[in-house]
């Protein structure tokens, strides 16, 4: 009786998922899938040597100053990084004092209260605050950003796919839109307003090309600030932003792997110490 | 229960004779995971999965509790609080990675032990009642699993709690009331998340009281093994302890390796980019996947894309749940008496072809829903049906198995080409060896 309602069932399965196949064989051949203009130029990010990649990867230090530093002087106009704190910076070789100058000199304050009145207020940063926002709320953000929201930056190399590698990608990836791809798919013209970048999802991004030339930054450790080295470098910034553990796992993934492999040639010897003399 | 020839527990301290007198815990270790319980002697590493299923429980339950220490159940700051974990709880980022990959985990060696008793014939007389209980422990998993997901309330979480709890609206009638009723709430917000960490923290425990009885009702006839062939005597087994502990030590090494490796250096490659974007319930992520674990039901789902009669969403939710539900009815499905497809010809070729359909599924569940990958769901998802329905119960009517070893033991010495008179596994063994000392760590 089982047997019999089971073959039922699983007749019944077999003839819905039939039917259904049937419907998307007929639907691919008699309406097939017309490319479109993301399916054809959408690029995947370039690949990005850097220091904290693989297994054995450590942070370049120097390097991630650097990155602050496209972040403090580009970035930061429009881009929150709401969850890391200005102590955070310790952590990539700025030492107690010069956090707290870079906190103190920060352009946006941080909200507060006026202690007499009870007003919404502002005041200078202190390394125990989280980097405060540009904008007052998304609102703010939105009214003037042309309607588009600059996403927050503390975890993007992680909110994306091969995100390190995507930021770089990003930064360096605004071209002109190529006219043999806009003779293929006349309609999709890039809108004024938004600018195109084949690295992002649907083509357009709103964000206007940050780094615009050479020498943008002035980098305090001498290196020259080419376009291709502020963006690897704050690319390398927000990898630590997004993952300031990284190094500590790595560390703690050696000890525990090794660890694991004593352990297993201990168990190992055990196993064939008790069954020595069991055929099995 | 158990074999006569078992060992029997023999209380040596006065404290441990105390004991056995008035509360004899540690009697019932020793007769269920001790030396009192005697295990087929040709067990293979198949059979380590059920231990260590059990050790990746135990990772999740601690890991778990002291991430609760840390964790805030509320949509404004849950998002946070698991961000603040990651950055300013010491060692915060080693627990919640720890927990994230120990899902994986424990859904790996679970599906791996689920294979095993599919293959070697465990859900068959008379050990249903194991497989039942399973089965209810993989669809507590499964619904643990899914709440946990939901709980660093970041995009994929949120459209996840949408999409499965969308599932309930598909039923006719009374769907949106139930959907709303579980939600508590029109879409799911503060209160879906509260309740779903009150369930996340509830249900493990209720998994380890159904393990208890899991291995209760496993301990009645006792395990099975790779010939299916019942044990026949005292040859045939060989005590738990210290033969299968020490075996699963070195399962239990194997295990941490590799859980290590994910952990320590690919903490993220099984997770979904997207769940780093905090909640939220206006912009869709472009395309909606759960995690690995729930893929080839994911595909099920999606298979169903034709109304017949029924609408396709409520077809495509039927045959989700009775995927798996159908699980509850093998043990009658498949009539053979010839437990281990290794005697099995063509019922093995059939379990094969099922182990690559659910692995196409897999893929097909977790890539874009394009027509391409929707037609191999449907071809797939059909054969899911139809190999546990339809195909599995007439080759177990018409297929000639072949023949079965007369024991346990007769096998395991066939197997290293000697026929040697039957003796008890242990009866040749010397009493001493002069046994390097390190093993003895591991004892």
């Amino acid at each position: 009786m089982v047997r019999l309602i089971a073959s039922i069932v699983g007749a019944a399965f077999v003839l819905v998922l039939g039917i259904a196949l049937f419907g998307s064989v007929s639907g691919v051949i008699t309406d097939p899938v017309a490319p479109t203009a993301e399916s054809v130029a959408h690029k995947h990010p370039k690949e990005l040597e850097l220091a904290s990649n693989g297994v054995f990867g450590k942070f370049d230090r120097r390097q991630l100053q650097r990155g602050f530093q496209v972040y403090k002087e580009v970035c930061s106009a429009c881009h929150s990084l709401r969850l890391v704190s200005f102590r955070d910076l310790t952590k990539i070789g700025y030492t107690d004092p010069e956090v707290k100058a870079i906190a103190n000199q920060w352009v946006i304050e941080q909200p507060s209260i006026n202690p007499e009145t009870g007003e919404p207020a502002t005041r200078k940063n202190i390394p125990s605050d989280r980097f405060p926002s540009p904008f007052a709320n998304e609102i703010a953000a939105r009214a003037a950003n042309n309607n588009a929201l600059p996403p927050d930056l503390s975890l993007i190399t992680k909110a994306r796919e091969d995100g390190t590698a995507y930021v770089h990608s990003l930064l360096t990836g605004y071209t002109t839109q190529p006219a043999a791809l806009l003779k293929e798919f006349p309609d999709i013209k890039t809108p004024t307003g938004l600018h195109y970048n084949p690295y992002f999802a649907n083509l357009n991004i709103a964000m206007p090309p940050p780094l615009t030339s050479d020498g943008q930054v002035a980098y305090a450790d001498g290196t020259k600030a080419t376009k291709e080295q502020m963006s690897t470098d704050v690319a390398a910034f927000l990898t630590w932003t997004a993952e300031p553990n990284l190094e500590a796992r790595h560390a703690a993934g050696f000890a525990s792997i090794i660890f694991i492999l004593i352990f297993c040639g201990l168990a190992w010897g055990a196993y064939q110490n008790v069954w020595r003399d069991v055929k099995h | 229960m158990s074999f006569p020839w078992a060992k029997q527990y023999e209380p040596k301290l006065p404290l441990t004779r105390w004991l056995d007198e008035r509360l004899p815990v540690p009697r019932l270790v020793y007769n269920s995971l001790g030396g009192g319980y005697p295990v087929p002697r040709n067990l293979n590493y198949f059979w380590n999965f059920g231990v260590l299923a059990g050790a990746a429980l135990a990772i999740q339950i601690i890991t778990g509790i002291v991430l609760a220490m840390h964790y805030a159940a509320n949509g404004a700051v849950a998002f946070d609080s698991v961000e603040s974990i990651m950055r300013d709880v010491n060692a915060g980022w080693f627990l919640r990675y720890a927990h994230a990959n120990g899902a994986s985990m424990f859904f790996i060696v679970v599906y791996t032990h689920i294979f095993r008793g599919l293959y070697y014939g465990s859900y068959k007389a008379p050990r249903e009642m194991v497989w039942l209980l399973g089965v209810v422990i993989f669809l507590l998993m499964m619904a643990t699993a899914f709440m946990g997901y939901v709980l660093p309330w970041g995009q994929m979480s949120f459209w996840g709690a949408q999409v499965i709890t969308g599932f309930f609206s598909a039923i006719p009638l009374v769907g949106d009331t139930i959907r709303i009723w579980l939600l508590g709430g029109f879409a799911p917000d503060n209160a879906a998340l509260n309740r779903f960490f009150s369930l996340h923290y509830l249900l493990p425990f209720v998994i380890a009281g159904v393990i208890i009885l899991h291995i209760w009702a496993l301990h009645i006839p006792g395990s099975n093994n790779p010939t299916g062939v019942d044990v026949k005597g005292e040859q045939d087994t060989v005590p738990f302890h210290p033969y299968y502990t020490a075996k699963d030590g070195f399962g239990l090494g194997i295990f941490m390796l590799i859980f290590a490796s994910l952990l320590f250096f690919f903490p993220n490659y099984l997770g979904h980019p997207d769940n780093y974007i905090p909640a939220n319930p206006l912009s869709t992520p472009a395309h909606i996947v759960p995690e690995w674990y729930f893929w080839p039901f994911y595909a099920i789902l999606r298979a169903f894309t034709a109304d017949f009669i029924l609408p396709a969403k409520l077809w495509g939710v039927l045959a989700m749940f009775g995927s798996i539900l159908l699980l509850f009815f093998l043990p009658w499905l498949d009539s053979s008496p010839v437990r281990s497809m290794n005697y099995r010809p063509k019922a093995r070729i059939a379990f094969w072809v099922l182990v690559a359909d659910i692995f196409v599924l897999g893929y097909c569940g977790g890539a874009p829903a394009n027509a391409f990958y929707v037609i191999l769901s449907q071809i797939c998802a059909a054969y899911y049906f139809a190999h546990f329905l339809i195909i599995l119960p007439l080759i177990s009517r018409s297929e000639r198995p072949r023949p079965l070893p007369n024991s346990i033991t007769e096998a395991v010495l066939s197997k290293h080409g000697g026929t040697s008179p039957a003796h008890t596994a242990l009866s040749t063994a010397p009493t001493s060896h002069g046994a390097p000392s390190a093993p003895h760590a591991a004892h």
